[in-house]
């Protein structure tokens, strides 16, 4: 009840802007229901499934986890050092943020393109089809949080951040965080459970 | 957020990485895979949002939001392996 009388505390409101919380609660949504489609396709056709998931290259899907929860630990540290005014050293944890986001890409390229030339493409069957689907929707949400991270590491730089004036950076931070706790259920859910 | 905190997590969802590839190195399939796979999933999301995120001092609205989101799709995955194994 003692909510009711007083106003919130701006403490108890998360990081960054509000508008961004909506607009990654819709995009968790999204990718859900993507999940949830996945394991009930699977449901249905488990045999193929198994089969389809033992040609996946499992040692790039647990390299690229470890380049975005790096990327992301990064940029926690991006947003915790501009924190304290150290915008500096803040600019440096998002440039080594980018660069893990752009390790994943280019790891999830190389697979791509290794499937492309075994000449699989959406129709091969019903698991590429949500395999290649699922993993490039979220592939386009890296390219989106590398962008963010990007603009992110300019306006540092620039100094357009501080302890005053946190709201850009922390915003851009919860996406990018976002894209990382996907792939944390991505991972196993498409690569190693059977 | 402190930086030992920070690197802490960073360290666990290392190692729980190495653990979910490590279920997928042995081949271990079945329930309780299954079941051991959502839990890691689980448990690095929840440091993810908690810690990265920076929802662990915000209200109960938007960390309940996320973390329910964790919980649901973990649940619906669960019962749609387990409808694939009857």
């Amino acid at each position: 009840m003692a909510e009711l009388t007083h106003p919130t505390h701006r403490s108890s409101a998360p990081p960054g802007d509000l508008a961004i919380w909506v607009f990654i609660l819709a995009e968790l949504l999204a990718f859900g229901v993507f999940f949830a489609a996945y394991a009930f396709g699977r449901a249905h056709n488990v045999a193929l499934f198994n089969e389809m998931q033992a040609t996946l290259d499992r040692q790039a899907g647990a390299i690229n986890t470890v380049l975005l929860i790096t990327a992301s630990a990064c940029v926690a540290r991006a947003v915790e050092a501009v924190g304290r005014a150290r915008q500096v050293s803040g600019a440096r944890w998002l440039l080594a943020g980018i660069l893990c986001g752009g390790g994943f890409l280019i790891v999830k390229g190389a697979e791509y393109a290794e499937k492309f030339a075994a000449g699989i493409n959406l129709s091969t069957n019903t698991f590429y089809m949500f395999y290649l689907s699922l993993t490039f929707f979220h592939f386009m949400h890296v390219i989106l949080g590398l962008v963010i991270l990007i603009a992110l590491w300019f306006k540092t730089r620039q100094g357009a951040y501080g302890p005053a004036d946190m709201n850009g950076i922390e915003s851009g931070a919860a996406y990018w965080h976002m894209v990382d706790l996907v792939w944390i259920v991505l991972f196993p859910l498409v690569y190693v459970m059977r | 957020m402190d930086i030992r905190r920070l690197n802490t997590v960073w360290v666990i969802l290392m190692l729980a990485t190495g653990a979910t590839w490590e279920v997928g190195e042995q081949g271990f399939a079945g329930q309780l895979a299954m079941a051991l796979l959502l839990i890691l999933s689980f448990v690095k999301g929840r440091l993810v949002v908690l810690d990265f995120m920076g929802l662990r001092h915000a209200g109960p609205l938007w960390r309940g939001l996320l973390i329910g989101w964790l919980l649901l799709v973990s649940a619906l995955i669960a019962i749609a392996y387990r409808i694939a194994q009857a």
